[in-house]
C-alpha cells in the first residue's frame, strides 16, 4: 500500500509541473489584462484607433494612438515576409529536392546556427552594415529605416521557414513523386507540380510561424528602424513598432501611469496577435499531417 | 489428468474507446500446463494475454468487463496493485526487448526493483535464470557485455530469463518466436516444455503447428470470441466447431 | 514542349533555389566575417577581465559576462528541472484529455509569446508583484519562462525516442511506474533532454528584450553581490554601446568586441549541446530497433 502511495505522490509531482504551465500561460493573460484594464478608464478605444499619432508626453493632451505603430509593424512584417518566404521555400525546395546529402550535412547546420545568433547582434549589423548599405544605394543620409528593419527580420525569419517547410516537404510521400516521375515529369516539374502543392498547408504554417517571430521581435526594430513617432511614410522612412515602443517607453515611464498602463496594452495586443497567428499555424500544420 | 485451475476469465468485454476487442471470453488455465491460444491476426488473442497481467492498463481508454481470477481472487479489483499481478505474472514479448544494458544487469533488474540488495543473491540468482533459460553455457564468459549484441534467439531467451528471475507463478508468451529464425524457435519450445514443470504457461501463437507441438490446452479465437476452447489433440484432431476446422487446416487465416 | 527546353527549364529552377540557398550561406559569412575581423582587434585579455572604464569608452566587459552567466544559470535552474517533470507529466503519466490538450496548447502559445511581452510579464510580476526589484534573480526567471517551452519541448521529443519495449518490459517484470520511468526511460532520455535544454539556454543567454525592464543596468563596474542587485549584460551591453552611449562612433570597437564575446558565449553552448547529441549517438543509443 506504502508503495501506492509513493507512485501516487510522483505522480502529482509531475502532474504539478504540467499545471504551473498552464499557470504561467493564464497568468500572463491575466497580469497583461490587469495591467491593461486601467487604461481603458482614461482612454477608449475609440480614440486608441481615431488618434493619428502616439503621444504620451505631449504638454497639453497627450494622444495614444495606435495606428501608427501598428502600421509600422505591418510594414516591416511584410516587408521581410517578401524577402524571407521565397527564399526560404526556395532553400527548403533546394535542401529536400537537389542538394546531395553531403551538401546537406553542411548546409542544415548554417541554417541552426542562423537561428542561433542573438537577436541584438543583428540589430548592431543593422546600424553597422545594413543602413550605410541603404545610404549608399539610395542616397538617403539615415539608413534606419523600415527596409533595414525588414531585411533584419527577414533573417531571423529564414531558419524557420526553411526548418518547416523542409520538414513539411520532406513528409510529402515518396509514392507521390515516384509517380510524378514515372508519368515522364521531370525532376523540377514534380517538385513544382507536386511537392510543393501537396506540402503547402506545412509551408504556409512555416510561413506563418515566420512572421508571428518577425512581429514579435524587438531588438532588431528597435535598433534598426529610428523609431520615429509619427505616422509611417513609406519605406525608406523610420517606423516605431509596437515591439520597440514598449522596450523604449517602459524604461521610463512612471509605474501605474496611464501610459504605463497603455504598454501593457500594446503588449496585451501583441499577445493576442501572435496567439491567433500560432493558432492558424497549428491549424495549418494540423491539416498538412492528416494529410500525410 | 487435468490440474487444478489457475486463472480464469469469466464473461470477459475488452474495448478501446467504442470498440469492441474482445465479446464473452469464458476461459480456464491449468496449472502446469501450456495453455495455446491461436487464431488469425486481429483476433484479439495478443489482447486477451495482455489482460491476464494488467498490461492493458497501458493504453488509454481501454475498458473491461468480466471477472479475470488467479487462484480465485479478482486480479482487476480496485484494491489490487497491478504491480502485485505482474510479480505472480511475468510475460515475454512477441519482439525480445532486453534492455541496452549488460546481460547480467538485465536479469539483476528485476530483482532489484523487487528490493533485493543482496549481491551474492542477485549473482547466483543470475546464473541460476540463465541455466534454466538454456543460455549460460552461450553467454556465461560474457555476462557483462551489452544485450544487444545477442543474436535474436539468445535475446529471447534472455528475456525468458529475466522473467524468471523474479520467480513469477505464471508464464505469458505473447507470440515469443515470431521474430526468430527455425533453430532458435526449436530451442524456446524446448525451453516452454521444460518450463512447464514448474510454471504455468499461456502462450499466443500464429504458428498451429507450434501450438500442437508444445501446448495441452488450445483456445481458438475469432474475431473477438473464444470459439472453441479443449484439449489441444482434441482441438487439432476432432475439432467441434467448422471455422475451427477451417482455420486449423489453413483455409483461411 | 521540347525536351532540350525542359532542361534548361529544370536547370534554370534549380539553379534559382541554389541561390536561394547560397544567399543564406551568404549571409551568415557576412555576419560572422564582419563580426569577427572587427571585434578580434580588442579582445585581450584585459578586456575580458576588466570593468569598462573612462565613461565606458576603454575597458573591458568583465561584469557584463558575468551577469549574463549568472542570469543564464538562474533561467536554466529554472526552466530546465520544470521543464522536464511537465515533459514527464505529458509523456508518461497524462492522459488525451482536456486538461492535456489544453497544457500542450499553452506551451505552443507560450513559445509564441514575444520575448518583449515576457518582459513586461516580468515586471508585473517578478520586479512589482513578488518584490523582487530589478534585479538578476527578476531577469532570470523572465529568461527561464521563456525558455520553459522550448525545455519541454525537447525534453517531450527526446522521451519519446525511448521505445516502448523497455517501459513494458520493466513493467512486466513488476517494475512499479516510477521504478520504469527512473531505471529504464530517463537515462536514455536525459542525455538528449539536456542537448535540448542547453539550446534553450543558449537562446536566453543572447536575449535583450526580456531583461531591459527586469534587472540590466547600464554601467555597474562591481561584480553583483546578490541576487537582489541589478547586473551588466552581454547583449544588454551591446544595445547600449550601439544605441545609447554619447560617443557612440568612439566606442564601436568595444560593440564589436561585445557582439564577438556575446557570439562565442551562445555558440560555445549550441556547440556543447551538439557534441552532446553527436557523443551520444556515437555511442549507440540506438535504442534496439
Amino acid at each position: 500500500m506504502n508503495r501506492r502511495i509513493k507512485e501516487k505522490i510522483i505522480e502529482g509531482f509531475f502532474f504539478l509541473n504540467g499545471i504551473i504551465v498552464i499557470g504561467i500561460l493564464v497568468g500572463i493573460f491575466v497580469i497583461l489584462v490587469r495591467n491593461a484594464w486601467p487604461a481603458f478608464h482614461d482612454v477608449s478605444i475609440g480614440d486608441m484607433i481615431r488618434w493619428p499619432n502616439w503621444n504620451p508626453d505631449a504638454y497639453t493632451t497627450p494622444t495614444y494612438g495606435v495606428l501608427p505603430m501598428l502600421m509600422s509593424t505591418l510594414m516591416v512584417t511584410l516587408g521581410s515576409l517578401a524577402v524571407a518566404v521565397p527564399v526560404g521555400i526556395g532553400a527548403a525546395a533546394y535542401l529536400s529536392d537537389v542538394a546531395s546529402p553531403r551538401v546537406r550535412e553542411i548546409a542544415k547546420p548554417v541554417v541552426e546556427i542562423l537561428a542561433g545568433i542573438p537577436s541584438v547582434v543583428l540589430g548592431f549589423l543593422g546600424i553597422v552594415l545594413v543602413g550605410p548599405m541603404i545610404c549608399k544605394l539610395t542616397g538617403r543620409y539615415n539608413g534606419l529605416n523600415a527596409v533595414n528593419g525588414s531585411i533584419l527580420l527577414a533573417v531571423m525569419a529564414l531558419p524557420t521557414i526553411i526548418s518547416l517547410s523542409e520538414d513539411a516537404l520532406g513528409s510529402v510521400p515518396r509514392s507521390y513523386e515516384e509517380a510524378s516521375l514515372a508519368l515522364g515529369a521531370n525532376k523540377w516539374q514534380t517538385v513544382i507540380n507536386v511537392k510543393i502543392p501537396a506540402a503547402a498547408s506545412g509551408i504556409l504554417a512555416a510561413c506563418m510561424l515566420g512572421m508571428g517571430r518577425a512581429i514579435g521581435e524587438t531588438m532588431t526594430v528597435l535598433m534598426a528602424t529610428g523609431n520615429a513617432a509619427e505616422f509611417p511614410g513609406s519605406f525608406l522612412g523610420p517606423v516605431k513598432t509596437m515591439t520597440a515602443t514598449i522596450a523604449i517607453e517602459l524604461g521610463e515611464v512612471a509605474y501605474h501611469t496611464t501610459h504605463y498602463y497603455m504598454l501593457f496594452v500594446v503588449g496585451l495586443m501583441l499577445f493576442i496577435i501572435t496567439f491567433f497567428i500560432n493558432l492558424a499555424a497549428d491549424v495549418f500544420f494540423h491539416k498538412h499531417t492528416r494529410a500525410h | 489428468m487435468d490440474n487444478k485451475i489457475r486463472m480464469k476469465a469469466r464473461d470477459v468485454n475488452f474495448y478501446y474507446g467504442t470498440a469492441q476487442i474482445l465479446n464473452g471470453i469464458n476461459l480456464d488455465i491449468f496449472a502446469n500446463n501450456v495453455t495455446a491460444i491461436i487464431g488469425p491476426s486481429g483476433c484479439g488473442k495478443s489482447t486477451f494475454i495482455r489482460l491476464l497481467n494488467r498490461m492493458h492498463e497501458l493504453v488509454p481508454n481501454a475498458r473491461l468487463e468480466g471477472s479475470i481470477t488467479l487462484d480465485g481472487s479478482d486480479i482487476m479489483a480496485d484494491a489490487v496493485d497491478p504491480v502485485e499481478i505482474r510479480r505472480k505474472v511475468g510475460m515475454v514479448f512477441q519482439k525480445p526487448n532486453p534492455f541496452p544494458k549488460s546481460i547480467f544487469e538485465n536479469i539483476a533488474y528485476g530483482l532489484e526493483i523487487n528490493g533485493t540488495r543482496n549481491k551474492q543473491f542477485i549473482e547466483d540468482k543470475v546464473v541460476e535464470s540463465l541455466k534454466k533459460a538454456v543460455l549460460w553455457h552461450e553467454v556465461e564468459k560474457r555476462l557483462h557485455d551489452s544485450a544487444l549484441r545477442l543474436s535474436g534467439g539468445q535475446q529471447q531467451r534472455l528475456c525468458i530469463a529475466r522473467c524468471l528471475a523474479i520467480e513469477p507463478e505464471v508464464i505469458l508468451f505473447d507470440e515469443p518466436c515470431a521474430s526468430l529464425d527455425p533453430i532458435s524457435t526449436h530451442k524456446v519450445e524446448e525451453l516452454i516444455l521444460e518450463l512447464k514443470k514448474v510454471y504455468t504457461i499461456v502462450i499466443v501463437t500464429h504458428n498451429m503447428q507450434q501450438a500442437a507441438r508444445v501446448s495441452d490446452h488450445t483456445g481458438f479465437f475469432y474475431m473477438g470470441k473464444l470459439v472453441e476452447f479443449g484439449r489441444t489433440e482434441d482441438i487439432f484432431t476432432r475439432p467441434r466447431e467448422k471455422r475451427t476446422e477451417d482455420y486449423i487446416t489453413g483455409r483461411f487465416g | 514542349m521540347k525536351a532540350g527546353s525542359l532542361r534548361v527549364i529544370e536547370w534554370l529552377g534549380f539553379m534559382a533555389l541554389r541561390a536561394c540557398m547560397c544567399f543564406v550561406v551568404l549571409i551568415l559569412v557576412v555576419v560572422f566575417y564582419d563580426i569577427i575581423t572587427k571585434g578580434i582587434g580588442i579582445i585581450s585579455w584585459e578586456f575580458l577581465t576588466q570593468p569598462p572604464l573612462d565613461g565606458m569608452t576603454k575597458g573591458g566587459i568583465f561584469p557584463a559576462i558575468i551577469g549574463t552567466l549568472f542570469v543564464t544559470i538562474i533561467a536554466g535552474l529554472l526552466a530546465v528541472p520544470l521543464g522536464m517533470g511537465c515533459a514527464i507529466h505529458l509523456n508518461e503519466y497524462a492522459r488525451d484529455n482536456g486538461l492535456t490538450r489544453f497544457i500542450r496548447m499553452a506551451i505552443r502559445n507560450l513559445s509564441g509569446v514575444p520575448s518583449i511581452v515576457y518582459g513586461l510579464f516580468g515586471v508585473a510580476l517578478f520586479v512589482e508583484a513578488a518584490h523582487f526589484g530589478t534585479s538578476i534573480l527578476a531577469a532570470g526567471c523572465t529568461l527561464g519562462l521563456m525558455t520553459l517551452p522550448v525545455t519541454i519541448t525537447a525534453s517531450e521529443e527526446a522521451l519519446k525516442t525511448v521505445p516502448r519495449a523497455y517501459r513494458e518490459g520493466a513493467l512486466a517484470l513488476g517494475a512499479t511506474k516510477w521504478q520504469s520511468i527512473w531505471g529504464n526511460v530517463l537515462p536514455y532520455a536525459v542525455p538528449g533532454m539536456l542537448t535540448g535544454a542547453i539550446l534553450g539556454i543558449s537562446r536566453a543567454a543572447g536575449e535583450t528584450a526580456p531583461i531591459l525592464f527586469t534587472g540590466a543596468a547600464f554601467f555597474l563596474p562591481d561584480i553583483p553581490n546578490s541576487l537582489f542587485s541589478q547586473f551588466m549584460a552581454l547583449p544588454y551591453h551591446l544595445y547600449i554601446m550601439s544605441t545609447q552611449h554619447h560617443n557612440i562612433v568612439l566606442v564601436r570597437p568595444i560593440a564589436y568586441g561585445t557582439a564577438l564575446v556575446l557570439i562565442v558565449l551562445v555558440f560555445t553552448l549550441n556547440l556543447a549541446a551538439v557534441m552532446l547529441r553527436y557523443h551520444l549517438r556515437k555511442k549507440g543509443i540506438a535504442h534496439g530497433q
